[in-house]
Formats: C-alpha cells, sequence, structure tokens
C-alpha cells in the first residue's frame, strides 16, 4: 500500500517507534558471548528474550544459536530471580560443561532490580568449583544492540582480566577489539595480523562458532571462539586496537585496558575502504616495523584498479546508508572514495556524534545531504524520498524501502535474512572493499541493464 | 478414478534392521524412553517421565496420560516463546488492518515484526494493509522510573494521526505490568477521545509457559472488545467461520477458494487474511470451524455459549483431511445442494492429488518423520506425511495442553496450576437478544452418529500408532538421541532448531514459517508439501555428510564438575558424551 506519510523531515518527532533501525541490548551481548571459546549466553529473566534473540541470530548465521534462560515466572517476578539464576546456571554448566557462562539481563529482571551482581557472589561461594561467570547489564530501554555489544566486550574484559592497576605478564600480542562485524571480517582480519607475523588476542571471535562447518559428532557448543586464557592475557599485551568512530570513549574496553594496565590504546574507525584501511595497516606496519605484506598491498593494487576500471558507473549516485553507526561511519568513507554521494546517513542509534564523524570521512557533499540518528524506517524512507537517492546499502530490514523506490539494495551488516550467506559478507579492508565495490557496481548494472530497452550485453 | 495409491506396510522403526534386536517391539520403545531419561538427575527425570510416553492405540484402552504446558526448567534450552509472542505475534499479527502498538522496550516489537510470513490480501492497494509495521512505544529508562502511559498515548495519538485506522491494539511485554501502567485505562481514554475501537492486552511475557497463555488472552480480549459489536446480516449462504487458520505461507488464501467454489460463506478467519470488520461480524455466522485447537478454541467456547453457535474441528491440512473436512461442513447443513456442490469439488481436485502421491510414493514411502511443533501443526501434518507413505514415528507439540495430545475428554481431569490461573476466565451468558442455538440438542445428537462432532478433538495421540513416542516440549539432549536412534528422513520443526538438526544430515523442514515456502493446506497445498518434502529427503547434499551416529564414538570433552544439587538440574556430561544406548547402533 502507498502510506500517505505527512511526517516532519528534520528529525524523528515520533513518540514511538515505527519498524525500528536497532535491536535490543541482550542481543549484541548474545553475539560476544557467542564468540568466547566455550561460552554459553543465558540471558536472565523471561524466556521468550532468549527465543526471540536466537530465532534472529539463526535466521541471520544459519547456525545453531543456543542461549539459555532463567525463565522468570510471575512469583520471580515478584520476589526476585535468585533461584531461577541459581538453577539456570547449574543446569547449563551441567549440561554444555561450559568454560564460560555470560549472564545477560532482560528487561524484566533490570526493572524489578535484580541484584545480578550479588546472586552470583552467593552462587560462588556456593560452587567455587563453576566455570568464570560474567555478567553484563543489558536492560533494553537503555541503548541498543550496539550497545549491549560493546558492554558485554568490555564486562568480560573488566571481570576477567586481572585486578586494576595489576600489570599483566608482557607478551608480544595486541589486541583486537573489532566491534559488531562478520565472521568472515574476523577470519580475515586474522589472516592479517598472521602475515605481519603479529600474534593476535582477538575479542570476540565468532568466526568459527557463528559460521560453523557440518559435525562429524555432537557439539553442544561450537568449535572456536576466543580462548579464556587470552582474556586473562589481554593486560599484558602490547597494544589494543578498537574499532569505532561514535562510542563514548570511557566506555570501551580498550580504554579500561590502558586506563588499568597501561596498554596503549589505538582507536580508528572500521576499516571499510582504502583510506580506512590504510590508516589500520599503518598501526600494524608502525607496530611490527615492517612493511605490509606483498600479497595485501597487491590487494590494495588490484582494489585502486578497480575502482579505475568502474568509476564511470558510480560518479555522482546518491545513497542511503544505515545501520549501526560505526558502520555507518565506515560505508560512508568508503562511498565517498568510490565517488558515491552518502545523502542520506542515518542509525536507530543515538551518539550525537555521526555527523562530526560522516563529515570527517565524506566531507565533500552537497547541502542536501542528510545525517539523522535515533531514527525508524519510516523517518529513513521520508528522508529518502525528499532525496531521491539512487541505491540503499544496509541491512535486510530496508528491503520494503528499496521496493517502494524501485532501487538496488546491497545488503550488510545485521540482519540479512533475506539472502543466504550472511555470515560471509566481507567488509572490511581491501578485500572486503573490493567486494563491496564489485557488488555495488554489479546492483547499478543489473538495474541499468534490466531497464534498457536495447538490453546490451557489453557493459 | 479416485483409487488411491497402494497402501504398503510400514516398518515401525527404519532402525529396526541394524538395531540390536529386542524382544518385542513394545518393550523396546519403552527401553529407549528409559535410556533416553537415563542420563537426567533424578528430579528432572521425573518430571520428563511424566512429559515423554510411549503411545498406547489399542481399541479399548484408553490412550495414556502425558505431562503439558509445564513450566520448562530454568537452563534447559527451550524452544518456546513466551506470552506477549502468543498473543501479538500469532493471534492479533495476521490481521491487517488494526495498528498493533508494542508497548515496551524495542526488542520485542522488533522481533514479532513480521516473522510468522502471515499473508494478506487486501482488495486494492489504496486498502489499509498495516502488517508490514511494526509500531513499538520503544521505552526508555524515563519510562521505566517514571510510568509509560503519557508515552502510550502519545503513540497511539501518533498511529492515529498517521493512519487514521479502524482499531489499535496495544501489546504489553515484561516490564509494563511491574511499573504499574494501566494500558487498559489508556486504551479506553483514547477509544473514547478518537472515536475508533482501541484496546488492550496484558500480555506480559512471563504470565505463561509459553505462547499459550498468550492466545487465551488474545482470545479474551478478542471476545471482549470486538466480536459481536456488528449485527448486520451476512448475505451468503452456509454461513461458517475459519477459527485457528493464520495464512502462513498462503494457507488461507488455498481454504478461502475451495470454500468459495462449495458455495460456503466464509464469515471471518481468527485470523488469517482478516479485517476487524469480520471480526466484529463472526457471530452472525451459522457454525465454527476450528483449525488450531489449541490457540483458538476459547473463542469458539465462548462464542458457542454467547451466540448458540456450535463449533467442528476441521483439517485442511492434507488431502483427506480437506476432504473430510469440507464433508463434514456439508453435513452439518445437510443441504443436498451443497453436498453435491462439494462431492463435484472433490472429484475435480482429487485425481491430480493422487497422481503426484503415487510419483512421489515411489521416492519417499517407508521413510519415517518426526514432528515438534506448535500446538497442532504436529497432529495436522501427520496426515501429509500418510499420504506420501511416511510414517511418523515420535512427535510432539512445543506449547499445547493435555487435550490436544488425548483429546477433550480429559478437559475435567486436567490440573490447573498457578500459571494457568494467572490467565483469566471469561463468565459468559447466553446473549439476551442474540442467542439463537443453530442446532438443537437432537440434531446435534443426530449429527454426532453421522461422525460430525460438535465440539469435539480427539487429539494427536488418537491418529498416532502404537507404540510411537509422544514427547511435550522436547529438550535437546532427547531430540539428539531421537535422531540418533530412529535416524527420520526428515525432522520438521521451526528454525531454532533447523540448524542443529541439519548439522546430523538430517533434513530439517520448518513448519512455523514453511521455510517461506507454501501455501500446503488443501488440495494445491498437499502437492506443494509432497514436492518439497520429496526435494528435502532425497536431495544428494545428505550424502556429503557423514552422521555422527558414523563416526566413531570417540567421547571428548568433560563431564561438568559440579555435584548433584537440590535445584532441578539437568543430565551430567551427555553434553559431550554420549551412553550407549540399547536397541540402538551408536
Amino acid at each position: 500500500m502507498t502510506t500517505p506519510l505527512s511526517l516532519p523531515v528534520e528529525s524523528h518527532a515520533a513518540a514511538s517507534s515505527r519498524n525500528a533501525c536497532k535491536l535490543c541490548t541482550p542481543l549484541g551481548a548474545c553475539f560476544v558471548f557467542r564468540g568466547v571459546e566455550g561460552a554459553v549466553p543465558l540471558l536472565h529473566g523471561s524466556q521468550g528474550c532468549s527465543t526471540y534473540i536466537r530465532r534472529y541470530m539463526i535466521s541471520h548465521f544459519r547456525e545453531p544459536v543456543d542461549i539459555a534462560s532463567s525463565n522468570f515466572a510471575e512469583a520471580s517476578a515478584i520476589f526476585g530471580g535468585q533461584q531461577n539464576l541459581r538453577a539456570g546456571l547449574l543446569n547449563v554448566i551441567r549440561q554444555y560443561a561450559p568454560r564460560l557462562v555470560g549472564i545477560a539481563t532482560t528487561c524484566l529482571a533490570e526493572t524489578i532490580g535484580d541484584d545480578v551482581r550479588s546472586y552470583l557472589r552467593d552462587f560462588r561461594r556456593d560452587f567455587p568449583d563453576a566455570p568464570p561467570v560474567v555478567h553484563v547489564a543489558t536492560p533494553s530501554y537503555s541503548g541498543t544492540h550496539v550497545c549491549g555489544f560493546h558492554e558485554a566486550v568490555r564486562g568480560i574484559v573488566d571481570q576477567l582480566a586481572p585486578a586494576a592497576d595489576t600489570p599483566g605478564a608482557p607478551h608480544d600480542a595486541v589486541n583486537l577489539l573489532p566491534g559488531m562485524v562478520s565472521p568472515a571480517d574476523l577470519r580475515y582480519l586474522k589472516e592479517i595480523f598472521a602475515d605481519f607475523r603479529l600474534p593476535l588476542i582477538l575479542l570476540p571471535d565468532y568466526s568459527d562458532t557463528l559460521d560453523g562447518q557440518t559435525w562429524t559428532e555432537y557439539h553442544r557448543i561450537p568449535d572456536g571462539g576466543t580462548p579464556v586464557a587470552d582474556v586473562t592475557r589481554m593486560a599484558g599485551s602490547r597494544a589494543t586496537i578498537q574499532f569505532h568512530s561514535v562510542r563514548a570513549e570511557p566506555a570501551t574496553a580498550g580504554r579500561l585496558l590502558q586506563d588499568r594496565h597501561a596498554v596503549p590504546c589505538h582507536t580508528l574507525g572500521l576499516p571499510i575502504g582504502i583510506r580506512q584501511t590504510d590508516a589500520f595497516f599503518k598501526i600494524l606496519e608502525s607496530l611490527t616495523g615492517r612493511p605490509t605484506p606483498p600479497p595485501h598491498a597487491a590487494e590494495r593494487g588490484r582494489l585502486i584498479d578497480a575502482y579505475v576500471d568502474a568509476h564511470k558507473h558510480l560518479l555522482g549516485l546518491k545513497a542511503v546508508v544505515y545501520g549501526e553507526a560505526d558502520l555507518v561511519v565506515g560505508l560512508a568513507s568508503f562511498l565517498a572514495e568510490v565517488g558515491v554521494v552518502p545523502i542520506l546517513c542515518a542509525t536507530g542509534e543515538k551518539t550525537s556524534h555521526l555527523a562530526r564523524q560522516i563529515a570527517a570521512v565524506a566531507p565533500q557533499r552537497p547541502a542536501e545531504a542528510r545525517v539523522v540518528e535515533g531514527v525508524d524506517f519510516l523517518d529513513i524512507e521520508t528522508h529518502a524520498r525528499a532525496l531521491k537517492p539512487d541505491l540503499i546499502i544496509g541491512a535486510s530490514k530496508g528491503y520494503a524501502l528499496a521496493r517502494k523506490l524501485d532501487i538496488p539494495l546491497l545488503r550488510v551488516g545485521f540482519p540479512v535474512h533475506d539472502r543466504i550467506g550472511g555470515a560471509r559478507i566481507l567488509h572490511m579492508g581491501y578485500r572486503g572493499a573490493q567486494q563491496l565495490f564489485d557488488s555495488l557496481v554489479n546492483e547499478i548494472l543489473e538495474k541499468k541493464q534490466q531497464e534498457s530497452p536495447v538490453g546490451y550485453t557489453y557493459l | 478414478m479416485m483409487s488411491p495409491p497402494d497402501d504398503k506396510p510400514i516398518p515401525m522403526s527404519p532402525s529396526s534392521e541394524t538395531a540390536a534386536a529386542s524382544p518385542s517391539p513394545a518393550s523396546a520403545m519403552e527401553a529407549f524412553k528409559d535410556d533416553l531419561l537415563k542420563p537426567y538427575p533424578k528430579k528432572v527425570a521425573r518430571k520428563r517421565e511424566k512429559q515423554i510416553v510411549v503411545n498406547q492405540n489399542k481399541p479399548n484402552i484408553s490412550l495414556p496420560q502425558i505431562q503439558a504446558n509445564v513450566r520448562t526448567i530454568p537452563g534447559i534450552i527451550t524452544q518456546r516463546g513466551c506470552t506477549y509472542a502468543g498473543c501479538k505475534g500469532v493471534v492479533l499479527g495476521p490481521t491487517r488492518d488494526i495498528v498493533n502498538i508494542t508497548h515496551g522496550p524495542i526488542g520485542c516489537g522488533y522481533y514479532s515484526w513480521l516473522t510468522r510470513r502471515n499473508q494478506t490480501k487486501p482488495p486494492t492497494d489504496s486498502d489499509e494493509n498495516f502488517i508490514p509495521y511494526c509500531f513499538s512505544t520503544d521505552m526508555q529508562d524515563e519510562q521505566i522510573i517514571f510510568g509509560g502511559e503519557k508515552k502510550l498515548k502519545a503513540a497511539i495519538q501518533e498511529a492515529f494521526d498517521l493512519f487514521h485506522p479502524k482499531a489499535i491494539a496495544v501489546f504489553s511485554t515484561c516490564p509494563v505490568g511491574l511499573i504499574g501502567d494501566d494500558v487498559h485505562a489508556v486504551t479506553r481514554e483514547m477509544k473514547e477521545k478518537l472515536g475508533i475501537n482501541v484496546f488492550g492486552f496484558s500480555c506480559e511475557g512471563y504470565k505463561g509457559v509459553s505462547q499459550s497463555a498468550g492466545h487465551h488472552i488474545a482470545n479474551n480480549q478478542l471476545f471482549k472488545h470486538v466480536i459481536g459489536r456488528n449485527n448486520t446480516p451476512h448475505p451468503g449462504k452456509y454461513k461458517i467461520n475459519l477459527l485457528g487458520e493464520y495464512n502462513i505461507g498462503g494457507d488461507s488464501f488455498v481454504i478461502e477458494e475451495l470454500l468459495e467454489r462449495c458455495g460456503i460463506s466464509l464469515v471471518a478467519t481468527f485470523s488469517g487474511n482478516s479485517t476487524i470488520d469480520a471480526f466484529e461480524n463472526a457471530h452472525v455466522a451459522d457454525l465454527n470451524t476450528v483449525m488450531c485447537h489449541r490457540s483458538i478454541n476459547y473463542v469458539a467456547e465462548m462464542i458457542e455459549k454467547k451466540y448458540g453457535i456450535p463449533w467442528i474441528k476441521v483439517n485442511f491440512i492434507g488431502a483427506k483431511s480437506t476432504a473430510k473436512s469440507l464433508r463434514k461442513i456439508a453435513e452439518y447443513f445437510g443441504k443436498q445442494e451443497l453436498t453435491d456442490r462439494v462431492e463435484n469439488v472433490l472429484s475435480e481436485e482429487m485425481p491430480a492429488v493422487f497422481e503426484v502421491q503415487n510419483e512421489i510414493r515411489k521416492r519417499c514411502q517407508g521413510k519415517t518423520a518426526m514432528l515438534f511443533v506448535g500446538g497442532s501443526r504436529a497432529h495436522h501434518y501427520q496426515d501429509l506425511f500418510e499420504e506420501i507413505g511416511m510414517k511418523t514415528v515420535a512427535a510432539g507439540y512445543e506449547f499445547a495442553h493435555r487435550d490436544d495430545y488425548e483429546g477433550r475428554r480429559v478437559l475435567p481431569d486436567i490440573t490447573v496450576d498457578a500459571d494457568s490461573r494467572n490467565i483469566e476466565e471469561l463468565h459468559v451468558d447466553p446473549d439476551s437478544d442474540l442467542y439463537n442455538p443453530r442446532k438443537t440438542p437432537a440434531q446435534l445428537e443426530i449429527l454426532k452418529k453421522q461422525g460430525v462432532e460438535v465440539a469435539g478433538y480427539e487429539g494427536m495421540m488418537a491418529q498416532m500408532d502404537d507404540q510411537s513416542l509422544v514427547l511435550d516440549d522436547i529438550s535437546h539432549h532427547e531430540t539428539e538421541r531421537l535422531i540418533a536412534h530412529f535416524k527420520p528422513a526428515v525432522f520438521c520443526a521451526g528454525i531454532k532448531e533447523k540448524y542443529a538438526v541439519q548439522k546430523m544430515g538430517v533434513p530439517c523442514k520448518q513448519l512455523h514459517s514453511y521455510d517461506y515456502g507454501g501455501p500446503y493446506a488443501g488440495f494445491k497445498g498437499a502437492v506443494n508439501f509432497y514436492r518439497e518434502i520429496d526435494r528435502m529427503v532425497n536431495a544428494r547434499v545428505w550424502g556429503l555428510i557423514p552422521p555422527p551416529w558414523e563416526q566413531s564414538a570417540a567421547a571428548t570433552g568433560s563431564p561438568g564438575t559440579l555435584a548433584d544439587e537440590e535445584d532441578p538440574d539437568l543430565p551430567q556430561s551427555h553434553a559431550r558424551r554420549r551412553t550407549p544406548v540399547a536397541g540402538s547402533d551408536e
């Protein structure tokens, strides 16, 4: 149906969210817990939350995703969830023999103010041999899935690394905190570090756990993930590299490691496109004292060659970009360097840094270009209709908009549940830029060809 | 012309050839059940023992009792959802012209946004369809602390200003009840202010054992706030409502077309391809037909009490069941004209169906299926498998109650626990003006003798073979063991189980969302389903995956480190280690 929309264009004036451009906080935490070796996420609250989050992650990754729940009943909502948490923990531990249990709270437990920290102290007293348990407060009424993701990374480091001011035993590895990226991105990052011969502690690492192989034996917990022992060593690493553009710096795990354990922290935006990736490789060069390994330099060269080959197809096109703010910044940077104007940059998050960051990576935008935060898909549609974009870049939830506007949607990020291979979308580095670039150009060519009365076969 | 394909006997267990010799089939299944329970600590085993039943289906012996609709133990991964999901997602979700607003933080609304794949067909492009929209009050800290009623009012106003819908419904998520928001007071106020129907649901997620509680809450509010608001007589003949059909994958479209060809008028469907106008007018029908007994039987009962409209159980999944259901409706109305039209339609449809059945049986006959889904599908879909020669060796529901397993005769004996007491039971009296019993008790008695039982449902177990296995709220452990033991050709469940099952080398057919396929209802749907199952079970890709039970049984990993506790708990160590099971070839 054609919706008669008469919304103010400049901001999200709505009391409600209409087709949200963000997910809930504990989902982000579950991503992270799935990226620690032998870890099982447990949501403290009502069972529906773990069911909903599982179904969303599974529809994107097409992998089994077990998330336990402490299954509150009405009584636990009134009297507190200590008994449920204890039973839930014991059952998860017996059933899975996990190396870590990651607890994220749901709105229910947070609303009643359940004191999870004290429950866990009691639990540890009664079961000193139990595996480590990490707890992150993730009320969904405060923040988005991205906050849940970064809170969980910080929580794991905070609760597993040595206590404050204790310098960790120094070693040669570098911590990498990549943010919410795809399993393919994580595998590629590991390859880059290996090629630099730079030991790596990657947190989280769900490259195998959320994009696994077929099984030759039963697995309750899929193989892979950051070993808990590695997390405890992060305090002694040479440096931390963390990818983000818009987080409040004091709240990041990289900053925590720097403040507490004097691990130098390099913060840079997601390395998407040549310029951001160059910045990343420059850090790796300076940390190792080695030049970029030849295969990667060659990938960079091929990428520039491809930019040249296809520049005529992209120059001056206008794109709508939406999703997690950090991803939007990275994509805008990539688009700007290939000649596409990021005419609308939108996120459901509220960061108050997005406009500044977009201005830094894509300074030459026309006056009508917009950057909006805290918006939903109806806001995005209103803006998009006014800006007449040529294409859309973002997750599957933008398909309805692409269909209405009859323009291509290049699927990136999360969730991608209307295509196969959401886990294998590569966004980062020279190789990721190459894939984004080829897909982008081909989407444009496909549309041109479809709409051409002649139907040229040489393009 | 209408001769069905050959019915060859099907072996009870596909693994019987390879399994260790057992004294008798009966004890083999009981032995398997014992082994299934063995790894559980006593308390869990005691609970699961009642929820796992070896079916006894013999003449003159009553079906065994199963425990159902009891809470899942914390820490055990369940496929069950929450009360909100059952209310908003299942029952109200498919109606296209009600704006549904989720009152709560963002996740609940987002996750229930179009996930069930309900289809709808507005008459024209300019007619209302709000199904692609997901409204949420997107609660923030401020509302949790100071209350969310103000924001809810603003959201209702905003939805009204944006769409001017006929009705707005509000669904409560977990925090709402806890912070003391009175959604019903807000909706009353906004109903008065806006002059449209606005109503709320107290369907906080934690309220019930599963989504089933949400179905009941949805039924109650539909009955209180919607049904019976419009008395306009319906012009059609043989007027029925279709209850518990949600138009996943376009099922309702197929059924609607069939009914129309038979000359049966459909007043309202609850709630596939539905509108609020149809709901309001539903009480002018002369018969309620119930597809999904679990999710909607409450409305059927209440309409019967208030308006005198009887209900019968139907099933449009499977060609045979579709034919039977259409004939049941014709018998209820008792008019030769209708019977003739139904028979005409059947003779037009069946030959093509048999042709496909015969073709597909060549590749599927003798294979086995397992179904663990829903509150009715695990029963209904057994018919489709039967029609291509596939046997259901084990089945169970995710959120059903005892009556869905054992039949409604057990209703008086079902224990009412705290969770069930939580859900309001509406007291319904006959309407002083509109109560009009459509059939006299004598007529109903005659119908029953003809096989058209009013308010009757035999349940799943009556249809399943003696010695088949029935499991309620199946766990991961049980799923793995069942697959390893029976090696089914196909396992039917949902997306949450799908990829774990497929890692074991067995195709998993989603019966919640239909794997984004369908329709599977009626004759067209049956043919669709046969073909899809054929493609799935005979796909060559399975040859690339050596199933776990063919690997060397190397035990890896270590068992849990904790001693047994008083808390409800789970099997130790089976996570990584499998105990050999008698009768299996592990």
